[in-house]
């Protein structure tokens, strides 16, 4: 390690809560919106020490922090990254001053709310991915509903305030058997410590009975098929940046618990429903895409193609194995980009025209052709082009899920068709053909401005280095990833052992003498 | 009888004789006010307050020296006063919030500060009581007292309706007290916990003659802290006293109530437990249940507040249920955190009330962020934590009693719990929804007469420990922790 800098997780999780206080001290609306761009800048150059001073190879948590939180019940706050969550918490750092930005150029109504809500909102998706504690994780998954929720129901479209009440209801209950879940694990194993759960032996039914109430809650949040109808009506209300951290950040918070805790604390009970969930996130692919391709409002187009896309990183979790977990976690991250990037673009052209009916749109090559490229990219990292982001991590889950089950592997392949055919289809609708609405001729159409292309650009480049050097990231990802694995393997191994009855257990031995 | 048992130990009644002499001192200084001469009668709650802030201070000196007194029919633990730092936290803060409240409906404030703190009394004296007699002692002290403050209105319809009711029932509830309690002495020849618990163990008691006695004690209590189907009192009480006295109702009671049932579960009848406990947990069911969907239709906003009060009588009955002592320090958290978040929010209500009003509809809360965004954020905390949102104080206090639950091998009991919660949230969020998405009203003008820095301040306190509580719960448990707060030891 370069240089060790005491308590840096906690400083790059509460930095944007200190900035929020001061927000809402500060006076005058421009004072508040460059103070929390500046805020989440600085979280995102204070994060880039996690970088700068990872551990190559390490495979355990780095800068773990931890003190006791609450002793009777040993609650601690600990907190800790590995290859896991390293790129989640960058994912999430990096995302913010882009849709901070985005607010600074185009929020004007109570200026100061909802900057310290996006702030709040921030240092909640934070803690969720780097809480080593089931209670800490928990607080903090919980928490973040609550600036959501406001975001959507204060600053949203037309039918915000039944998009916000049915979001904060949808996962409230959702979670709500959660809490019973997380004590009958206690009281079982007695520790919220996730490392040490994901070691620890549980009895089958109580793993079952642990899995199915953890698993609810994060297929709402993820959404998996069919806990997803809270999301298109979520992400079309939701203002702009909120989409962005919600698509970006917050449904990862789903697949995270998946991958952090409901998989490998309960490893008998996933291998039995892990069939279940791959259909699931197939029937998801599928079913997203479909969908996506029938809409005529752009936002909702991509709302459904995140239904899609996370259909893949579930389905690389479920598979279990080393290409999988890797893939989908760099593609979780690359979801986090692209749909982000696409909610970017569509927030862009909803700015001047005030409308996304794909109907409304056509020739915008000609009028608007820097808009029009990079629309172009973003979608093409979307639908998972090589050479760009998507594909890597796409790529890396098929070749997961085929060693898990082949059939799911090709299913999933037709779902990268999908993706192709209604976002080119949304591209041929926007960009191609005669300008038929005088709105959208040269004249009374902008392109992107010096400001809005620092927002996108940094994206873009980003889409690109995924692409291209993908190992710069697998190498931090894979050494955590393969020691998970292991320590799962080695776990359902002891617990089949202890189920095989004594005579094959013999036979077993004396064959491996042999 | 030894000589020890005959000697008078006053020590560790500490608390309670405070707050009986601060009444005398209330009471004597409003003799002085007859003629309006001396403004003596702005200084009653001040005094109130003191008495109140040197008796919780009393209480904490005690916690760590244990004593029995008065022949075993009281125990002053860790416990009892947790109990009564849970009861002076609502006293506290009822007395804040009464400052310009009480003028307005009753001329008589010598008597309402007295009264306020000799029912603190009887509920602190709940707490401690280990005999049946003492018991009742207590529950009648408090009991009589807020019958009189549930009608200080003496020209309101309502109150005078609310105080009736509550009186004809709680007298009620007390004759099955009474019944209940002699039923008991005749299965096991005592009134004491300890000798009952020995009597049982010794297997002497006539298990019918107890059955009786203690369901006859389940309903006493079950009225007091309104468990389904003893409950319907509650709406209309709560709408019909003064906002001030309801919300200590609220409070009070529920704290009270609760600590003397679990006396009486742990102490007296540990050896019934698997009979009762499945009677318990039956009861919490049916009591959030009910209480969750009758408050989905409320438009009253101190009804709703009822219903969802009977709601979380249930979630606190869960930790009674197991009759284990994490079982009752969870319940203990959730009453200090209920004390603070439940205040806060009667607080806001009563800002919203108009002159001679003791009532708002939700409706009043329309647009209030746009016109006093403060008190929205306080109100919002308030809902979100009586949700169960973390980080507030009512996350830990499901948490915590549902642990114990879990532990206590009533996992089915939590799961239903949890589900009601979510049921809950729903009407804590419409009112957030009504705040902040819906358009103001000419009605949502906060009146300046309510508006007092009494109560502004009686918000920002019960805010900050609705957080403060929610972030680090062990600030209340390290405070208690003599009570051997100890839920590890459980497993």
């Amino acid at each position: 390690m370069a240089l060790s800098i005491p308590y840096l997780l906690t400083i790059i999780t509460f930095l944007p809560l200190a900035g929020a206080a001061i927000v809402t001290l500060v006076p005058g609306d421009g004072a508040k919106k460059w103070l929390a761009l500046a805020t989440t800048l600085v979280t995102f150059l204070v994060s880039l020490l996690l970088w700068t001073n990872w551990q190559d190879g390490y495979a355990g948590m780095q800068f773990v922090e931890d003190v006791v939180w609450f002793a009777p019940l040993g609650i601690r706050y600990a907190l800790g990254v590995d290859g896991v969550s390293l790129f989640l918490v960058l994912l999430t750092t990096f995302l913010m001053p882009i849709a901070v930005f985005y607010s600074v150029l185009y929020v004007e109504h109570r200026v100061g709310a909802y900057m310290a809500l996006m702030l709040l909102l921030e240092t909640a998706m934070i803690g969720v991915f780097v809480a080593l504690d089931l209670v800490l994780f928990f607080v903090f998954f919980e928490a973040s509903l609550i600036p959501m929720y406001f975001l959507i129901g204060e600053w949203g479209g037309k039918n915000r305030v039944y998009a916000a009440v049915k979001f904060f209801l949808y996962t409230f209950a959702g979670s709500a058997l959660m809490v019973v879940a997380i004590l009958i694990v206690y009281f079982s194993t007695g520790t919220f410590d996730i490392l040490a759960l994901q070691k620890a032996q549980m009895p089958l039914a109580v793993q079952t009975w642990a899995f199915l109430a953890f698993s609810l809650a994060f297929a709402v949040k993820t959404p998996l098929f069919p806990f997803h109808t809270w999301l298109p009506d979520a992400h079309v209300q939701a203002p702009t940046a909120g989409s962005i951290i919600l698509a970006g950040v917050l449904l990862k918070m789903g697949t995270y618990g998946f991958l952090r805790l409901a998989m490998p604390v309960f490893p008998q009970a996933a291998e039995q429903f892990g069939p279940l969930l791959a259909t699931l996130a197939v029937i998801g692919i599928l079913y997203g895409a479909l969908v996506a391709l029938m809409q005529k409002d752009i936002k909702s187009l991509v709302a459904y193609s995140s239904v899609a896309h996370l259909g893949y990183v579930m389905l690389g979790i479920v598979a279990m194995n080393a290409q999988g977990v890797s893939g989908s976690i760099l593609q979780m991250v690359n979801h986090g980009l692209s749909t982000g990037a696409l909610f970017l673009m569509v927030g862009l052209l909803y700015e001047r025209r005030h409308t996304r009916m794909l109907d409304e749109f056509g020739g915008l090559w000609a009028s608007v052709p820097v808009y029009t490229g990079l629309f172009l990219v973003v979608a093409m990292s979307s639908a998972g082009l090589p050479g760009l982001n998507g594909f890597v991590g796409e790529f890396t889950i098929m070749l997961g899920a085929y060693n898990y089950m082949p059939i799911f592997a090709v299913l999933a392949a037709a779902g990268v068709i999908l993706a192709a055919w209604y976002l080119l289809t949304a591209f041929r609708k926007m960009a191609q053909g005669e300008i038929t609405n005088p709105a959208n001729d040269r004249a009374h159409l902008k392109d992107l401005n010096g400001k809005e292309l620092a927002m996108v650009i940094p994206l873009v480049i980003l889409f690109f280095v995924i692409g291209l050097f993908p190992n710069l990231f697998f190498d931090k990802i894979n050494p955590s990833v393969e020691a998970m694995l292991e320590t799962r393997a080695a776990i359902l191994q002891q617990a089949t052992a202890e189920q095989t009855p004594a005579f094959e257990l013999a036979e077993i031995m004396a064959t491996e003498a042999q | 009888m030894n000589s020890a048992d005959l000697q008078l130990n006053l020590h560790p009644v500490l608390p309670e004789l405070l707050m009986v002499a601060t009444a005398a001192v209330v009471m004597i200084l409003d003799m002085f006010n007859r003629k309006g001469k001396a403004p003596t009668r702005a200084l009653l709650p001040w005094v109130a307050l003191v008495g109140v802030l040197v008796t919780a201070a009393a209480s904490i000196w005690l916690i760590g020296q244990p004593v029995s007194s008065f022949q075993g029919m009281a125990i002053n633990d860790a416990r009892a006063q947790a109990l009564n730092l849970v009861v002076l936290a609502g006293a506290a803060l009822t007395v804040l919030l009464s400052i310009r409240y009480i003028p307005n409906v009753n001329r008589q404030t010598g008597e309402y500060y007295a009264l306020i703190l000799l029912v603190s009394t009887g509920m602190m004296a709940m707490g401690s009581a280990t005999d049946l007699m003492a018991l009742f002692l207590a529950l009648e002290t408090f009991s009589l007292g807020l019958y009189i403050l549930a009608g200080l209105n003496r020209t309101d319809r309502r109150s005078n309706e609310a105080a009736m009711k509550y009186f004809l029932l709680g007298a009620f509830a007390s004759a099955f007290f009474v019944y209940g309690a002699a039923y008991v002495y005749g299965a096991t020849g005592s009134t004491r916990f300890d000798l009952i618990a020995n009597a049982l163990f010794d297997g002497q008691a006539d298990p019918s003659l107890l059955a009786i006695g203690v369901t006859l004690l389940i309903a006493g209590f079950g009225f007091k802290v309104s468990l389904v189907p003893f409950h319907m009192w509650t709406p209309d009480v709560y709408q019909g006293s003064p906002t001030p006295v309801t919300a200590f109702m609220s409070v009070g009671t529920k704290a009270a109530a609760f600590a003397a049932f679990y006396r009486l579960f742990a102490f007296a009848l540990p050896s019934e437990q698997a009979t009762w406990g499945p009677v318990l947990g039956a009861l919490a069911i049916l009591t959030m249940t009910l209480g969750n969907l009758a408050a989905l239709r409320q438009s009253s906003l101190k009804r709703l507040l009822a219903y969802s009060s009977i709601a979380h009588a249930g979630y606190i009955l869960v930790g009674l249920a197991t009759a284990t002592s994490a079982g009752i320090d969870g319940a203990l958290f959730y009453l200090i955190s209920y004390a603070f978040m439940n205040m806060g929010a009667f607080a806001v209500i009563i800002l919203l009330e108009r002159q001679g009003e003791m009532d708002a509809l939700g409706n009043r809360l329309n647009g209030l962020a746009r016109r006093h965004p403060q008190v929205a954020m306080l109100m919002s905390i308030f809902m979100f934590s009586l949700a169960g949102v973390p980080p507030f104080a009512g996350f830990f206090g499901k948490f915590f009693v549902f642990a114990a639950a879990v532990s206590g091998g009533y996992s089915w009991l939590a799961a239903v719990a949890m589900l009601n919660s979510a049921i809950g949230a729903y009407y804590y969020l419409r009112i957030v929804v009504n705040m902040y998405f819906a358009e103001p009203t000419e009605e949502t003008r906060i009146e300046p007469q309510q508006a007092s820095i009494p109560l502004a301040f009686a918000l920002g306190v019960s805010a900050v420990f609705t957080v403060a509580l929610g972030v680090l719960p062990s600030l209340w448990t390290n405070l208690v922790q003599s009570g051997a707060l100890n839920l590890v030891a459980m497993r």
